[in-house]
């Protein structure tokens, strides 16, 4: 049960969004939101541009590396924000893993 | 620059129906912008009879019904106009035939759609049309976790159909929440109702007291658990809660009547949450057609729905802080809690202008509260059930 669920998040991961979650730009608002159920949260634009990553096949390091290229940060303190944002978002429950095969 | 995330809402669960209503920080529009999540209450039709049901006790009859067009275009509206989720509730929102119509129509619209249902109307076949329709995510109330206690409640041989629904949610890898309405006939049992949410796969569980209006408060004497229960129950569902972290996430809502502060009712009155009733009002909150003297416009008037959310007498009456008394008037909290609940007022006082009595600051809270107590300590536990007569005692 709860396959996919309770994950730790770290460099290996390869994390998606849950079906029951999904993103989407309100153009009332003009901001970015993550519909959830009885929940609307709202990323900022960082990690906008990291929930478009989590496609359940770029592991976490490819997406430090993309992004610390593209903003010539230090790698370290990107790896560390990211990792502890997925986290956040996993321990809520708005995000998962690629299962690797179906039990 | 470190990414954050902010919870664009405060989470305002309203318990009778687990509903909860969401407010946007960054709205950019009006300082009532429209709400980010709308409950569509699209018939008060239901095989089950709660006690405690949330729908007014006046409920509208199926002839009064909007039709399908009028849903759609109903949907259409909203997400035109702002609204990012719909809840369709009821009732029991099965029981309309052109759900899945609807579903659909949200979907093409751009809304994301929760179904709150009973289930017990489900076949696999309809749950499966639902999912693809675009149905985002389903919430099964259960009134208990083994039939004797919940179909006693339900008024309606309803469990094991309940089981077999949430199986069939997470086969279609539908996303499932587990609503549970607590009170004093069926508290004993949360322990097991937490260990039946994690069997079942859900990914959350509302564990939802009883709100004591309309049907509730009809019923009150045989549903108000004791202090020393709900003590027990904050105790249980916090250590749940730090358990299963990440496996299964737990809302809790306690009982207003043994906060000391009233709750934040709907987010304020008409600030971040309405409702649409079967025959089309459009309401501040699914109990506020209790409040006699109101008058509710229709979205079959001539105004627009947001024309009506902004505009309208019934929602202009107690938005902020300028209608309220003492001892609201110059308190602290008023912009906490915004006076508590309007139809607990109505119910408890006779005056939806009075402070809600939940509040120990309300000159009415002592009186009735010393009277719930009583009740909660009593053995008046013969329910009357909600229908479409105005209620039946249960046989002995």
């Amino acid at each position: 049960m709860a396959s996919g669920r309770n994950i730790t998040v770290s460099e290996a991961s390869r994390p998606k969004l849950p079906r029951h979650t999904r993103l989407k730009f309100d153009e009332t608002r003009q901001v970015w939101v993550i519909l959830a159920p009885e929940r609307v949260l709202a990323p900022d634009e960082i990690a906008v541009e990291v929930l478009h990553l989590c496609d359940g096949v770029r592991s976490v390091a490819e997406m430090v590396d993309q992004l610390a290229a593209k903003y010539a940060a230090p790698r370290e303190a990107i790896a560390t924000d990211v990792v502890a944002m997925l986290q956040d978002l996993a321990d809520k429950g708005f995000l998962t893993e690629a299962r690797e095969k179906t039990p | 620059m470190s990414p954050t995330l902010t919870d664009a809402n405060q989470v305002v669960a309203d318990p009778a129906d687990g509903l909860a209503a969401l407010e946007s920080r960054r709205s950019t529009a009006e300082a009532y912008g429209i709400p980010l999540a709308v409950l569509a209450e699209v018939t008060h039709r239901c095989p089950l009879q709660c006690p405690y049901c949330s729908n007014p006790v006046e409920l509208d009859r199926a002839g009064s019904e909007l039709s399908t067009d009028e849903w759609k275009k109903v949907l259409s509206e909203l997400a035109e106009i702002g609204v990012l989720q719909i809840h369709f509730s009821g009732g029991e929102p099965t029981a309309r035939k052109d759900l899945v119509e609807l579903v659909q129509r949200a979907s093409d619209v751009g809304l994301y759609s929760n179904l709150i249902t009973s289930a017990v109307l489900l076949t696999r076949d309809r749950l499966s049309a639902l999912a693809d329709a675009g149905l985002s995510h389903v919430q099964i109330s259960f009134q208990g976790n083994e039939p004797v206690v919940a179909d006693r409640v339900a008024g309606f041989k309803a469990h094991a159909k309940k089981l077999e629904v949430a199986k069939w949610t997470r086969d279609l890898e539908l996303p499932l929440t587990v609503n549970a309405v607590m009170h004093r006939q069926n508290l004993h049992q949360l322990p097991d109702i937490i260990e039946m949410a994690v069997d079942l796969d859900a990914d959350r569980l509302e564990v939802a007291n009883v709100q004591y209006y309309g049907w509730a408060l009809k019923n009150r004497a045989a549903l108000m658990p004791t202090l020393e229960q709900i003590e027990e129950t904050s105790r249980i569902v916090e250590e749940a809660q730090a358990r299963l972290k990440g496996v299964l996430a737990i809302d809790y809502v306690v009982p207003d009547y043994y906060a000391l502060r009233p709750k934040k009712c709907m987010g304020g009155w008409g600030r971040q949450f309405f409702n649409i009733s079967p025959a089309g009002k459009i309401l501040p909150c699914h109990a506020a057609e209790s409040i006699t003297g109101l008058e509710f416009e229709s979205v079959r008037s001539n105004h627009s729905i947001a024309w009506i959310w902004q505009n309208s007498e019934a929602f202009n009456r107690y938005r902020g802080t300028g209608w309220m008394a003492e001892p609201c008037k110059s308190c602290e909290f008023r912009e906490v809690d915004f006076g508590g609940c309007r139809c607990q007022a109505f119910a408890l006082t006779g005056d939806a202008g009075n402070t809600d009595p939940a509040c120990t600051l309300s000159p009415h809270h002592d009186r009735i509260f010393k009277v719930a107590s009583e009740e909660a300590a009593g053995q008046h536990n013969r329910f009357i059930y909600r229908n479409f007569a105005g209620g039946t005692p249960e046989p002995d």
